[in-house]
């Protein structure tokens, strides 16, 4: 009695979540209101990115869904295996392998490319939202390219903190025109977004907007010329790996409140331990 | 290694679940549909109401899914509805063709057809009830049978023109649908009703009363409130006809609100309109009082309170969308955290080097004095 379509959304839906992605394209890093569909998953789970990769996954399709960085967390486990149950698709962990890469609150360390694209779960699609809550104004400012008290925000910030204190979701000017917010990634992931050879879809679903950053965008965090845009990182080793320059998740390891640091990118840091292994195995015979 | 188990999986979902079933179906078999569905009407109604989608049975069928949670069991309902194909647009109901279980009006001791009160529990005493209490002198509820047509208690207002026209819907000719456009400002008058009806009731009650403590006040009427079943009818293209395709229970409230006018235009009392699947007078009343707060600006009214603010309260009320993102902040947060925490560290750094720095100084002073 209850049957469920390839992907979950009628085609009907995903067609007009296609046409909004059309459209968002066409004006990097714009918002385009789209008729966001509740989906089995609740609203703050990522169903903006869902509702996208619904709309353009197909069956020949490679999934790898992400959050935090990492493939085994409980939410990207449970959206992978949405789209197993509703597509049949295959899903992997290797960031090479995957056409499609879903994710929540990071980039990949792995360079992506052009052949594939990255989707973004967004919970606050307006980069103003905190200076301006009414939305149809912070509309008319991206519409005049107003975006003076975004830079009077930021210098209040130096002027209280010494520096810019957005750590994550810092925003972005995008193609020079709009500003954007890149998601909640941490302002380390901000500089993998600037000319991405890979399609980057944006999708907030509660929000209803979808926004897009087509291939070889320029992508520039906001900052000022005596300040500027500082991506950080904790500065450790990842005790896997051994990574100096991926970003680092921070584990408390015992009572005693000793930290140890891990490479937040699951795939990248077995990536990188198997290669030293095979590397290893060849030194030895 | 220790630490990785700082990340679920699979097996901690599973888990989860097994719990929660076993946990749902406790000792004994739990509660069957048809149980649900005979014991817990009001709470279908509030479940349909919320997840937007007239069907008692899997409304029944979510409520024992969702353990009794409503906006879980909502929400169960409204992702089901979202992957549903629209066939054909229903044609808008009658309410006035109502077959009638209930219909009382507060601004007439007695209206045409009667006051009728129906299976209410208003004049109830909230006592609990023991089983042995039945009056023996029950009456027949036979003898209370729905009836049908009814005429609006508020006509007689319309006809001396006391009562302004049913407000205009807007620039929208068909009206447009929320459930296919997204919502946007300003919201026209469908729209903000297709939202209201939609909303949590638990906001739609605190923001109507909130209007009646002096933040909004519409000096509101119940002008009528009536609840029956009525006809839904579609006109499928291939006939060219209206056909009924079945009846659902409705409520629905006419409030009647202070007047406008002036001494050029003659003075009308102002609508505000609510209407609700089910059996629902909060839902609709609470409605009703929120949808003539929202005409504020239009009216000409001072504004200013929550309930006048369309943005506000249409933006906040679906709690499908509220409840997902409020709890969506137990998710994994660590990557965020991780870089706040550099963030702060790095602040402290550089505030503990300054205040060494300026005591280093203070203290060269200090030497300078001593010289
Ligand atoms: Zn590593």
């Amino acid at each position: 009695m209850i049957a469920y379509n390839f992907a979950y959304l009628d085609e009907q839906t995903k067609r007009g979540i296609r046409r909004a992605l059309l459209k968002a394209v066409a004006i990097p890093g714009w918002q385009v209101p789209f008729a966001s569909r509740e989906m089995p998953l609740p609203y703050g789970w990522g169903t903006g990115g869902i509702q996208v990769t619904a709309a353009i996954i197909g069956q020949d399709d490679r999934l790898k869904v992400i959050d935090q960085g990492a493939d085994d967390t409980t939410n990207a486990v449970a959206i992978a295996s949405f789209f197993r149950r509703m597509t049949g698709v295959e899903t992997t962990t290797r960031t090479a392998e995957a056409t499609i890469i879903q994710t929540r609150h990071r980039i990949p360390e792995q360079a992506l490319t052009e052949d594939q694209v990255i989707v973004y779960q967004v919970p606050q699609p307006e980069p103003l939202w905190k200076l301006i809550p009414e939305r149809p104004v912070a509309r008319r400012a991206h519409a005049l390219s107003d975006y003076g008290m975004m830079y009077v925000k930021l210098y209040e910030d130096i002027t209280r903190f010494g520096r810019v204190s957005s750590a994550y979701d810092h925003p972005v000017m995008v193609n020079g025109r709009v500003l954007m917010s890149p998601s909640p990634i941490p302002a380390f992931d901000n500089p993998k977004m600037d000319a991405m050879p890979a399609l980057q879809l944006f999708g907030a679903g509660r929000e209803r907007r979808l926004y897009a950053v087509p291939p070889y965008t320029p992508v520039r965090s906001l900052d000022f010329t005596d300040h500027p845009f500082h991506p950080g990182r904790a500065d450790g080793t990842c005790a896997f790996c051994g990574s100096t320059s991926s970003y680092l998740d921070e584990i408390i390891i015992d009572d005693h409140g000793t930290r140890r640091f891990l490479c937040s990118d699951t795939d990248y840091c077995a990536g990188r331990i198997e290669e030293a292994e095979r590397r290893a195995e060849e030194g030895g015979q | 290694m220790a630490f990785v188990a700082t990340k679920g999986g699979e097996d901690a979902i599973a888990a989860a679940h097994a719990w929660r079933a076993d946990r749902r179906r406790g000792d004994g078999e739990g509660c069957t549909l048809r149980q649900a569905t005979t014991s817990f009407g009001r709470a279908i109604d509030r479940v349909m109401a919320e997840g937007a989608l007239y069907d008692p049975d899997l409304a029944a069928r979510a409520l024992l899914q969702a353990e009794g949670d409503l906006v879980e069991a909502a929400f169960l309902l409204r992702s089901y509805r979202a992957t549903q194909p629209r066939l054909v647009d229903a044609r808008p109901i009658d309410t006035t063709a109502m077959r009638v279980q209930r219909r009382v009006s507060a601004i007439f001791k007695d209206v045409l057809g009667g006051q009728r009160l129906g299976p209410t529990a208003d004049y109830s005493h909230r006592l609990f009830d023991t089983g042995e209490t039945a009056p023996e002198s029950a009456p027949d509820p036979v003898a209370a049978e729905p009836v049908s047509p009814l005429p609006s208690a508020m006509g007689i207002l319309g006809g001396e023109t006391l009562l302004e026209a049913i407000p205009a819907a807007g620039h929208d000719a068909p009206p447009a649908d929320l459930t296919t456009m997204p919502l946007d400002f300003p919201a026209s008058r469908p729209i903000r009703l297709q939202a209201l009806a939609r909303g949590d009731e638990g906001f739609l009650l605190s923001l109507a009363y909130s209007t009646q403590r002096g933040y909004g006040n519409t000096h509101p009427f119940v002008g009528e409130l009536r609840m029956g079943e009525v006809a839904v009818s579609v006109v499928p293209p291939e006939l060219g006809f209206a056909i009924e395709i079945g009846d659902i229970v409705v409520t629905e409230c006419q409030m009647v609100n202070q007047f406008t006018g002036s001494k050029t235009v003659p003075p009308q009392f102002t609508r505000g309109y609510g209407l609700s699947v089910g059996h629902a007078d909060r839902r609709a009343m609470s409605m009703a009082l929120v949808e003539r707060a929202l005409r504020a600006d239009e009216l000409g009214e001072a504004t200013g309170s929550p309930a006048q603010d369309p943005e506000f309260v249409l933006s906040h009320c679906d709690n499908i969308q509220a409840t997902g993102f409020v709890e969506h902040l137990k998710l994994p947060h660590y990557v965020d955290f991780q870089s706040e925490l550099e963030i702060i560290r790095a602040i402290r750094r550089q505030a503990d080097e300054q205040r060494a720095e300026d005591g280093m100084d203070r203290k060269k002073e200090d030497g300078d004095d001593r010289v």
